[in-house]
């Protein structure tokens, strides 16, 4: 395989020292098989000790490598540098303060993922004799898109709502809440709802889009963040006409929740 | 957290900078084009209560230039602003055949159908066809 030199253009910012960010210029010489995280660790390995980036597994798994390329964010490690011109600008994430370099400071977003509740709240024991619940594959089927998200982030650094409104707990955060919601072992909406239908919820969200867009594991947190909204209409109307009904914590029919 | 984080500033025109939030500002501004065609339907309507010379006069403004152009306008604007949100009714409302997940495009052709429906039903009752 022969070698190419790329030009890695990488924001830096050194708390010590930097007032603002800046761009600090390298010259790499790559392999055509390597992602732009190989090109970082390049520069990070034989001609800069400083540069700060996180990252972990290589394999698009653990989400801690993702970071503006060319102006979009994506998960470095899966960044071919062939699909990329030979100058390449490297930024951190969008929409979250900068700790350092390329890293972002995340307590934001674990705060809100906390608040949504990211674990099935479990309706009584399941009647099965070997203790497990029993899912159809619909039913399963309803929400593992949803739980396919790896908390790269890569959704906030594009939701313009997320940037402009400091409180919206973001593309992620409800998409895992959907996830729970949808799935037949967990009761756990009604105590979401504080949250997931509130002022910093689903209602503070106006279908950019731009979240499954960039998406690495289609998850398609607009979507999410859509069918919890007509579910939340769809509960407050009820709630109108048949006040002091029995609610019933799971997501509807399909999940088969029992209060 | 180190103790200087920096807070990157959104840029005022952000909608500008990429293709993706120009294409939603888009979608989001026609929604003023289908109030405004609603407010030329119902002067419409005021128009005929005041009486058919009223109404002529009505009309024949829509015929004249600006109303030809006006009318462009908002048939263009209208097609953008529905086709855009058709095109994401998916997303909102998937359609479970079975257990499995239906293509989106089915819910798509459903809204469009629904549409051409609607607007041959109005076309029959309004005598133009
Ligand atoms: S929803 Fe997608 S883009 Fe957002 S954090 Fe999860 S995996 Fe990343």
């Amino acid at each position: 395989m022969g070698e190419r030199q790329i030009t890695l253009e990488v924001m830096r910012y050194r708390p010590e020292t930097d007032t603002e960010p800046v761009f600090q210029t390298y010259a790499v010489p790559c392999q055509e098989e390597w992602v732009v995280l190989d090109a970082l660790n390049y520069v990070k390995d034989n001609l800069d000790r400083s540069l700060s980036f996180r990252w972990s597994c290589h394999m698009a798994v653990c989400g801690s490598c993702a970071m503006v390329v060319n102006g979009t964010p994506m998960l470095s490690c899966k960044a071919f540098l062939r699909d990329l011109p030979d100058t390449i600008q490297v930024e951190p994430l969008r929409n979250f303060p900068i700790e350092r370099d390329l890293v972002v400071v995340l307590d934001d977003f674990m705060e809100k993922l906390r608040s949504v509740k990211p674990y099935i709240v479990p309706k009584e024991a399941p009647a099965t004799p070997d203790g497990t619940f029993r899912q159809s594959t619909k039913q399963l089927k309803m929400f593992k898109p949803f739980a396919m998200c790896i908390n790269c982030l890569a959704c906030y650094s594009v939701c313009p709502q997320y940037g402009l409104n400091e409180g919206f707990a973001g593309p992620a955060a409800l998409a895992l809440a959907h996830r729970y919601n949808a799935d037949s072992r967990d009761v756990g909406r009604k105590a979401r709802e504080d949250v997931v239908a509130s002022n910093v919820g689903i209602w503070e969200c106006t279908f950019v889009g731009a979240c499954s867009e960039v998406c690495p594991k289609d998850v398609d947190p607009a979507a999410a963040i859509q069918q919890t909204k007509i579910a939340s209409t769809v509960d407050y109307f009820t709630d109108l006409i048949l006040p002091g009904r029995k609610v019933k914590g799971g997501p509807g029919k399909a999940a088969g929740g029992k209060a | 957290m180190s103790n200087r984080p920096y807070v990157r500033p959104m840029a005022p025109s952000w909608y500008m900078q990429e293709g993706r939030y120009v294409r939603y500002m888009v979608r989001e501004v026609t929604c003023l084009f289908i109030a405004l065609h609603a407010l030329v339907l119902i002067v419409g309507a005021f128009r005929l209560s005041q009486g058919p010379e009223a109404f002529n006069g009505y009309l024949q403004a829509l015929w004249g230039p600006a109303g030809i152009l006006l009318g462009l306008v908002l048939l263009v604007t209208t097609v953008i602003h529905s086709c855009t949100w058709f095109n994401l009714t998916p997303k909102a409302m998937p359609l479970w055949i079975g257990d499995k997940k239906a293509p989106g495009w089915i819910v798509v052709a459903a809204h469009y159908g629904g549409w051409a429906v609607v607007s041959l039903v109005i076309l029959v009752l309004v005598g133009s066809l």
